[in-house]
């Protein structure tokens, strides 16, 4: 998929009521799958949507028998695409849950360097299999995406709520400094920070401007991402260029914009 | 000795990360009991190198989605250390207030989502949702109340936004500092029936000598740095962490192991409780008595009271640093950085144990060298010693399989493994 909504005939097999859901998590931290947990206040209203069947960090009873998967983390190892494919060949729904899932999330920044010296930077000469870090759908396809470091839970629920209703997925298209202005936050600029709410996807409420801290792109880009005008911006405002390569570098959903970025540079 | 038993236990459940068990006797002989990490390494170690010092707390409480908050403090700490900054009186206070919240939300989610359905024989907390509806309610109410308070001191529940080297990004509202002071006094009566909760479960009985390591406490019981101590005497500086970490290779797992005085020894808030009684808040030393927990206990099972011991102290010491807070007028939010070359380590109790952070900066500020000890990886080795004992033990007591796979399961449950973390 390219970051739209899916065809509505995806949401055709899975029941309107209570469908089967399943996590899995491949290389990640596990926050998306927490911020589930970690949501008390609704928590209960939303397990009553959905049956989870399969659970590895709050369940020891699993089930193979889901309808719709929630697939967390980036793969980095060859036995994690196995595992992929079967979530693909059972699930009628894939989601990618996640930064890391959608994008390689910060596992892809070790995608800089040399494999070997990664490896030997922190294991020495012992033997440890690892490949480069790489985004879910670089294997397989996924019929949803749930952008964010971590996913914003509102949003979770929402999606979930619209998948069981059999609504539309939508994605807002504008960039984060729409919403930020609608909060009415001071701009992070006039506060001499920098900021990376005029390229990235909005969706996350300007979640860091609100707490009067710049936006590091978690969410990837908005629709009309343009990086020059952030170039500019960044320029003018004193910024160097290692500031905003670190931001649209660190969760890996401006993967394009870097090299482009690089290309430039040279 | 039982003649034989076979478990295999692909991916432990109900902990954070990838492990299995593996136990075998054969004709009576232990074959083998094995804690192994099948983890996939992220290698935050090796991305971090060339990174500006702003990058390093942001990224590296990526490490962990539950204890994001105690990573990004640990990373913030050491990159102060390193550029020779003290943090203002106001923003320690903060910076506690903000740990212990994140301590009560990851005990409470322990203790209810992945211990107790082991004692309330069940493979999940789901089924008590509708089973013992008030049990959950309560656990829920306690996460809530620590997952606002994370909201508003750190801007964020996990991975948060307002905890910046220097200071903090913007800081509380006094009036909603107020209405959690009022909400966490509220609470204890919650905990109150949590402890009596856990006092109906038998713990299991089990003990074996171990070294416990932690931060010293000096005034209070240690969150945020200073020394570090062991239970057999040893006794370092913050900075000299790597004498008291000593981490190495092993083939049967991904995250390294650590040693000190002996050939394993144990973190978390066992370790904690052990060195550093006496700096309990009342309360929860009270507690800790009435459930049957008194320094130095041995048995790795009651890492989970003493998680509730520490709940109630942190609970009560927040309510003491709010009142301050209230009391003071508020300063300047953040002081100014001047990034400069050398070395800072921050050492930092987070749930599971002490976490060591440890960058190299060049003159520009961007990281040469990094390092990050993980409790749990510090615990590993611990974990399977204490395996091969408590097999042995049962073993020859002639328990069932299931049984045995069921305190061994329990085992690790107690130590609370958070593996994707030590792994990294
Ligand atoms: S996207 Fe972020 S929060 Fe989610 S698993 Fe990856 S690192 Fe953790
Ligand atoms: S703070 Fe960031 S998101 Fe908000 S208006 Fe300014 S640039 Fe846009
Ligand atoms: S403001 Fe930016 S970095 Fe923060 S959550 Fe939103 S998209 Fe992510």
């Amino acid at each position: 998929m390219t970051g739209s909504t899916p065809k509505p005939k995806t949401y055709l097999g899975v029941p309107v009521s209570r469908p089967r859901v399943a996590f899995f998590e491949l290389s990640s931290c596990e926050g998306c799958q927490l911020q589930i947990v970690n949501n008390e206040a609704t928590l209960l209203e939303f397990l009553s949507l959905v049956h989870v069947v399969n659970f590895r960090e709050a369940m020891t009873e699993k089930s193979d028998d889901y309808e719709i998967a929630f697939v967390e983390g980036s793969v980095t190892r060859r036995d994690e695409i196995e595992l992929l494919r079967r979530i693909r060949d059972q699930a009628k729904v894939l989601v990618a849950f996640g930064s890391c899932a959608c994008f390689g999330g910060v596992n892809q920044l070790k995608n800089r360097f040399d494999p070997g010296w990664v490896k030997r930077e922190v294991y020495g000469d012992a033997p440890v299999e690892t490949d480069r870090a790489q985004p879910v759908e670089d294997f397989v396809s996924a019929d949803l995406r749930i952008y964010g470091c971590p996913v914003r839970k509102e949003e979770v629920e929402r999606v979930v709520t619209d998948i069981v209703i059999g609504k539309e997925i939508h994605y807002p298209k504008y960039p984060v400094c729409m919403e930020c202005k609608a909060n009415e936050n001071i701009c992070l600029f006039d506060l001499g920070e920098p900021c990376m709410g005029p390229i990235t996807r909005a969706g996350c409420d300007a979640w860091c401007p609100n707490n009067r801290a710049g936006c590091w792109g978690c969410r990837g880009p908005a629709d009309a991402a343009n990086l020059s005008e952030m170039k500019k911006l960044m320029k003018e405002r004193g910024f160097s260029d290692e500031i905003l390569l670190d931001r649209l570098e660190c969760f890996g959903g401006f993967g394009k914009h870097v090299d482009e970025y690089r290309k430039g540079q040279r | 000795m039982k003649l034989n038993c076979n478990i295999d236990v692909h991916h432990v459940t109900r902990v954070e990360g990838h492990g299995n068990i593996r136990i075998s006797i054969q004709d009576g002989e232990l074959k083998e009991a094995k804690w192994e990490i099948v983890e996939t390494p992220r290698f935050f170690e090796a991305f971090l190198v060339g990174k500006k010092w702003d990058n390093a707390p942001w990224i590296c409480g990526r490490i962990c989605g539950i204890c994001s908050i105690g990573h990004t403090l640990a990373s913030i700490r050491a990159v102060e250390n390193a550029f020779g900054m003290q943090p203002t009186d106001q923003t320690r206070k903060l910076r506690l207030l903000l740990k212990h919240m994140e301590t009560l939300q990851s005990h409470v989610l322990h203790l209810y989502f992945l211990a107790a359905p082991d004692f309330a024989g069940t493979g999940s907390v789901f089924p008590l949702i509708e089973s013992a509806p008030d049990v959950i309610a309560r656990a829920a109410r306690i996460k809530l109340l620590a997952n606002d308070a994370c909201d508003c001191i750190g801007g964020r529940r996990m991975h948060p936004t307002r905890t910046v080297v220097g200071g903090f990004t913007m800081l509380p509202a006094k009036k909603d500092l107020a209405g959690l002071r009022d909400r966490l006094s509220g609470i204890m009566g919650d905990l109150e029936k949590t402890a009596e909760l856990f006092k109906s479960f038998s713990i299991p009985d089990f003990t074996r000598e171990t070294e416990y390591v932690s931060l010293k406490g000096s005034g209070s019981y240690p969150f945020i740095g200073g020394d570090l101590i062991s239970s057999d005497g040893v006794q370092k500086s913050e900075a000299r962490y790597k004498e008291m970490t000593n981490e190495y290779v092993v083939e049967q797992s991904t995250s390294k192991w650590s040693r000190l005085s002996r050939k394993s020894f144990a973190v978390g808030a066992l370790a904690r409780f052990n060195n550093n009684f006496e700096f309990l808040q009342p309360a929860a030393k009270e507690l800790s008595l009435g459930l049957g927990l008194k320094p130095v206990s041995h048995n790795p099972y009651m890492n989970n009271i003493a998680q509730l011991v520490e709940s109630v102290h942190v609970v009560a010491e927040s309510t003491l640093i709010i009142d301050e807070l209230l009391d003071s007028e508020f300063s300047e939010t953040r002081q100014p950085v001047v990034p400069k070359e050398g070395m800072g380590v921050g050492a930092v109790e987070v749930p599971r144990g002490i976490l060591y952070h440890c960058y190299e900066f060049n003159e520009t500020g961007n990281i040469t060298r990094c390092d990050c000890v993980i409790p749990t990886s510090q615990n590993h080795a611990n974990i399977q010693h204490d395996l091969e004992e408590l097999v042995s033990q049962y073993a020859v007591r002639r328990m069932k399989d299931s049984d045995i796979d069921l305190l061994a399961q329990m085992l690790i449950r107690a130590y609370d493994p958070c593996i994707s973390c030590s792994v990294h």
